[in-house]
């Protein structure tokens, strides 16, 4: 479902060095791997060049069979809005929505029927056992439900792909897990596959499988 | 703390730069004023002091003059040394539309009295007595491009009078447009015979000069006074003091905007550096070092933008000068030729003005931004609860109801203060109460289904009181829009409706436009009456009255207006008195005289009409715009039994049924000597003259206007650019969620429209308000005309619009830092 080819990304500037050095790797349908890796390796590029949000130098990216190298900005966004879908490590919901109207962003920017919508987001809100605070602001919401509405965000629209980058960097170890065994159970429901980027190894054992990034390139971690 | 107020300014220039210009404008619009003004005024008062020369006083009549027996007598007093007997005109030039001052003296007297200005040395005082001969002042001569020798042709009556120049005066004696003529040949050839209206005296040594004045002014006919030529100078000053003021004010209006601008911008400096600021507070800067850091970042803004607005002003009043004339479209300095005049304590006082006003604007959000708890303002998403316990909204009530109540407060010392100050309060109250108003009326909003739409609405929503600054902002600038489209719509509309009424008749004759001498006898007025074609003439003497000494005199208007229906000629304020056949017979008198002289209705007073004083009965008071040293109307039979005078200026013809107007013309420049020179206009001629001097009048406002605009615009960009930069990372979340660049426009957009739509219905309101002050209290008090309402809605949505279409393009212009890829990498910065 996602394909990633030789993938190769430099920063320019005067301290122009290569982030990505051929990446490639393959993940199929219903599956939910990990990606490891120190600070600084280019994981978060790594997730922004699959997104579509910045354009690798070398190498191709297809999803579901669309190639995104090929497609201009928008293009790529309106690809990124319909099948892909994000979690962060800081949440970063709109703070003037209301958790309901956060989960429904994206199905508000996908143009589906409002009614339609408060459905999807009422199932979702279920999900995450967050209904009664569909009303409340997220200034309102601990870190852990914070996280658990950005999860709902990520996948009200049913994406083809949710990433997350590192969803459980601000959080303790206790709420860290319970989020983790949503994100996974809510990935293997509603999204085609999905992607955690992290350097926590218990986050990462959550997943299908790992794959380590390296200042070399990617290799899964059982050769590690 | 000084690196980071340094690198705050590295980091946001742009915002920096239009605080900067706004300040600047506004130092510059009231440097310009001044100094244009101050040079003026400067040079009437020099020109005053050059032609009194050494006399201690001038006996001043009107227009007409007095019986020059007075000069012997006067000559004759022990206490007088040396007395100089003049006529002194303004004079139309023949073939051109324009007029000269001339003054006739005796030439050997003028050596006694005004040596400078007619130093006797060997020629020049005897080419005087030639019968033809005039000297001009060297800038008389460089006008008229005339050099000695050359002819020079004035008008009188209709006749053209040709003068040749014999010479002229020195360099320096006399630094604006005169001629000098001996006193004689000044009556002779300007038809004065046996008049004067001005003898200046210089007294012995020792006389006491204010005792002398008293003891002279019994011994004056009525309408003839002396004064100190002090006071001759300072009459400008006097009649230019609330024109002065008025533009003074628009000056400070322009600065208190700049100051709420760089309120608006350093309170959202502020919030964009809390955290920054709450380190500080933490690492153990003390709140007053904080403050004092925050307002020198406020003072430093104001000295760079009062800097630039002084060198700016000076660069404007130089142009204006020497380009466009010291009157700013007034006509109070008609022809004066004043060099710049740039006093540095003025200068000074305006660069202090700028930096107080920035400081001001600066002081607030130090204040509110120092007291903040570091521990709370270290979080993130603080903005909006920093502003929250900003109580503005009593205050803001209580200025309001303080305008309101000070606007009916009459004027102090003849100017309109307490009425600016009114304006004032109403602006800043309206500015306090925008959060609460705000906030109501976005809680109202609906919640659209537009993802943009509605993450805009949610946004404003959650932060009204952001908004509020934002708001305040257009409130400000589209108010003063408003206000002054109301006033000067107002004043054009009653203008018009004024020129309907007193230009009724088909076609108008005037002997000249400008100048004093120039006039139809009875047998032209009988040859106009009898053209073929003219069913209709009502003749207007208008001729000049000398009530008080420190005034300038008031013209008096001798004309077909009827004592039983005064109405039908003239625009009354209220219905007239009709007046009782033992009463004096009745004037009636123009709101500004009403006002200068404390003319009521039903009074009787005595006026110098004629030779001998006489009482009149105030028989009702009209609106006057021509005149703005006061008119009195008279009934012209009246007249002419007190005066014996027979002469008029002006003729107003209705054509007989049937009659063409170029027919007409023609006819009446055949039957009129000279006619070539005289001005015969349609009324609809007449009316365009008259508004296109409006126009230039006030042109002035609207390139005031085009400044509000662009502040206000300034203030949206401002306010819009630092909340790009704060919500840098909100607008990367929605690019990661999928919103197109141009979404994040629209979103903008939104917000923009509905920041702008708030401001521009705020603003009509405080406009409306502010601009029933300016007609109704400030145009009242400064020129004593009043006017009726005319609200002009077409221009005001017009301009609404275009604001709140500007506003949409500011808000995204200045938002695109929210879409460009940096956005995208904010997202991850954990800060």
């Amino acid at each position: 479902m996602l394909r990633i080819d030789n993938l190769g990304k430099s920063y320019g500037g005067a301290r122009s060095r290569e982030v990505l050095r051929d990446i490639s790797f393959e993940i199929r349908r219903g599956e939910y791997i990990a990606i490891v890796g120190e600070s600084g390796v280019g994981k978060s590029t790594l997730l922004n060049l699959v997104a579509g949000l910045e354009v690798p130098d070398r190498g191709g990216i297809s999803l579901d069979g669309v190639e995104l190298t090929a497609l201009d900005d928008t293009a790529r966004t309106l690809l990124r809005r319909s099948r892909i879908g994000f979690v962060f490590q800081a949440f970063h919901l709109l703070p003037h929505l209301t958790v309901a109207q956060n989960v429904a962003l994206p199905l508000s920017l996908n143009g589906i029927d409002p009614a339609q919508a408060a459905a999807r987001v009422a199932s979702m809100l279920d999900a995450i056992g967050l209904t009664a605070a569909s009303n409340v602001y997220p200034r309102e919401l601990s870190g852990g439900e914070s996280q658990r509405v950005a999860i709902a965000r990520a996948l009200a629209h049913r994406p083809l792909l949710l990433l997350a980058d590192e969803p459980t960097g601000n959080l303790d170890p206790a709420t860290a897990s319970q989020v983790l065994a949503l994100l996974r159970d809510q990935v293997k429901r509603e999204s085609g596959a999905g992607i955690l980027v992290t350097h926590s190894a218990v986050a990462a054992a959550t997943t299908d499988r790992v794959l380590v990034l390296t200042a070399e390139g990617l290799r899964p971690a059982a050769s590690a | 703390m000084h690196a980071l107020i340094a690198g705050s300014l590295r980091e946001n220039p742009g915002r920096f730069l239009l605080a900067i210009a706004a300040i600047a404008l506004g130092v510059a619009l009231g440097v310009a004023v001044h100094l244009i003004n101050s040079s003026a005024l400067n040079e009437f008062e020099l020109a005053a002091r050059h032609l009194a020369g050494e006399a201690d006083l001038v006996v001043r009549g009107p227009r007409a003059g007095f019986d020059e027996a007075l000069y012997p007598r006067l000559a004759r007093l022990p206490q007088v040394e040396a007395a100089n007997p003049a006529v002194e005109l303004e004079v139309p030039l023949a073939g051109r539309q324009d007029s000269l001052r001339i003054i006739g003296f005796d030439p050997l007297r003028a050596a006694q009295v005004q040596p400078s200005l007619l130093p006797e040395r060997a020629g020049i005082v005897l080419d005087l007595f030639d019968a033809d001969a005039i000297l001009l002042s060297p800038a008389a001569a460089e006008w008229l491009h005339l050099k000695a020798g050359d002819p020079l042709a004035v008008q009188v009556g209709t006749r053209k009078v040709p003068l040749k120049v014999a010479g002229l005066l020195p360099r320096g004696a006399y630094r604006q447009r005169v001629g000098v003529m001996d006193v004689a040949t000044a009556q002779w050839r300007l038809e004065r015979l046996g008049r004067l209206n001005r003898i200046d005296l210089r007294l012995k040594p020792g006389t006491d000069v204010a005792a002398f004045r008293r003891e002279l002014q019994a011994m004056l006919p009525a309408g003839v006074h002396a004064v100190a030529p002090d006071t001759e100078g300072e009459r400008a000053a006097i009649l230019t003091r609330a024109y002065r003021l008025n533009l003074d004010m628009l000056a400070l209006v322009a600065l208190f905007t700049g100051a709420f601008l760089v309120f608006s911008a350093q309170v959202l400096a502020a919030l964009r550096r809390r955290a920054q600021l709450a380190l500080l507070r933490a690492l153990g800067v003390t709140r007053g070092a904080l403050a004092v850091g925050l307002v020198a970042e406020g003072a430093a803004i104001g000295a760079i933008g009062s800097l630039f607005g002084v060198v700016l002003g000076y660069a404007v009043a130089r142009y204006a000068l020497s380009v466009v004339g010291a009157d700013l479209g007034a006509g109070y300095f008609r022809g004066i030729a004043a060099s710049l005049n740039a006093e540095p304590q003025a200068l000074a006082r305006f660069f202090t003005l700028g930096v107080l006003f920035a400081v001001l604007g600066a002081a607030a959000p130090a204040w509110q931004a120092a007291r903040r708890p570091p521990a709370r303002a270290l979080r993130a998403g603080d903005e909006e609860e920093g502003l929250r316990k900003v109580h503005t909204l009593w205050w803001g009530v209580a200025l309001l109801v303080s305008g309101m109540l000070l606007a009916a407060a009459p004027a102090m010392n003849g100017l309109p203060i307490a009425g600016y100050i009114a304006i004032g309060l109403i602006l800043l109250g309206a500015v306090l109460v925008m959060p609460q108003l705000t906030g109501a009326c976005l809680a109202r909003l609906p919640s659209p289904a537009h993802a943009a739409a509605g993450i805009a609405i949610a946004q404003l929503k959650a932060t009204p009181r952001q908004v509020a600054l934002s708001v305040a902002a257009i409130v400000i600038s589209f108010s003063l829009m408003v206000s002054m489209l109301i006033m000067v719509g107002s004043f054009r509309g009653s203008l018009e409706t004024w020129l309907e009424r007193m230009l009724p008749a088909d076609l108008y004759l005037r002997a000249a436009r400008f100048g004093e001498t120039a006039f139809f006898t009875p047998a032209e007025q009988a040859r106009i009456a009898a053209t073929p074609g003219v069913g209709r003439v009502e003749f207007v003497r208008a001729q000049t009255l000398l009530l008080a000494p420190e005034r300038p005199p008031l013209t008096l208007l001798a004309g077909p207006v009827d004592a039983g229906d005064p109405g039908s000629v003239l625009p009354l304020t209220a219905p007239a008195r009709t007046t009782r056949p033992e009463e004096p017979p009745p004037v009636w008198v123009s709101e500004v005289a009403a006002d200068f002289y404390g003319f009521r209705t039903g009074d009787r007073v005595q006026l110098p009409i004629g030779d001998a004083p006489r009482l009149y009965t105030i028989a009702g008071v009209w609106r006057d715009y021509a005149r703005q040293n006061g008119a009195i109307a008279i009934n012209r039979g009246t007249y002419v039994k007190v005066t014996g005078d027979t002469l008029v200026n002006d003729a107003a013809v209705w054509l007989a049924p049937g009659a063409s107007v170029t027919h007409v013309q023609r006819g009446l420049r055949e039957r009129l000597p000279d006619a070539a020179r005289l001005e015969i206009a349609t009324t609809r001629e007449m009316r365009d003259l008259s508004l296109g001097a409006f126009d230039r009048t006030f042109a002035i406002t609207y390139a005031l206007e085009i400044a509000a605009i662009l502040i206000g615009l300034f203030g949206v960009s401002v306010s819009f650019s630092a909340q790009a930069l704060a919500r840098r990372r909100e607008f990367g979340v929605l690019r990661h969620l999928g919103m197109t660049r141009r979404g994040i426009g629209t979103l903008l957009g939104c917000e923009g429209t509905l920041v702008a739509a708030l401001g521009t219905a705020f603003g009509l309101a405080a406009g409306c308000g502010v601009g029933l002050i300016l007609i109704h209290v400030v145009n009242r008090q400064s020129f004593h005309w009043s006017m009726e309402l005319h609200v002009s809605w077409l221009p005001i949505a017009g301009l609404a619009a275009l604001i709140v279409a500007a506003a949409a393009v500011t808000a995204v212009w200045s938002g695109r830092a929210a879409m460009g890829d940096d956005v995208v990498r904010a997202v991850h910065e954990d800060w």
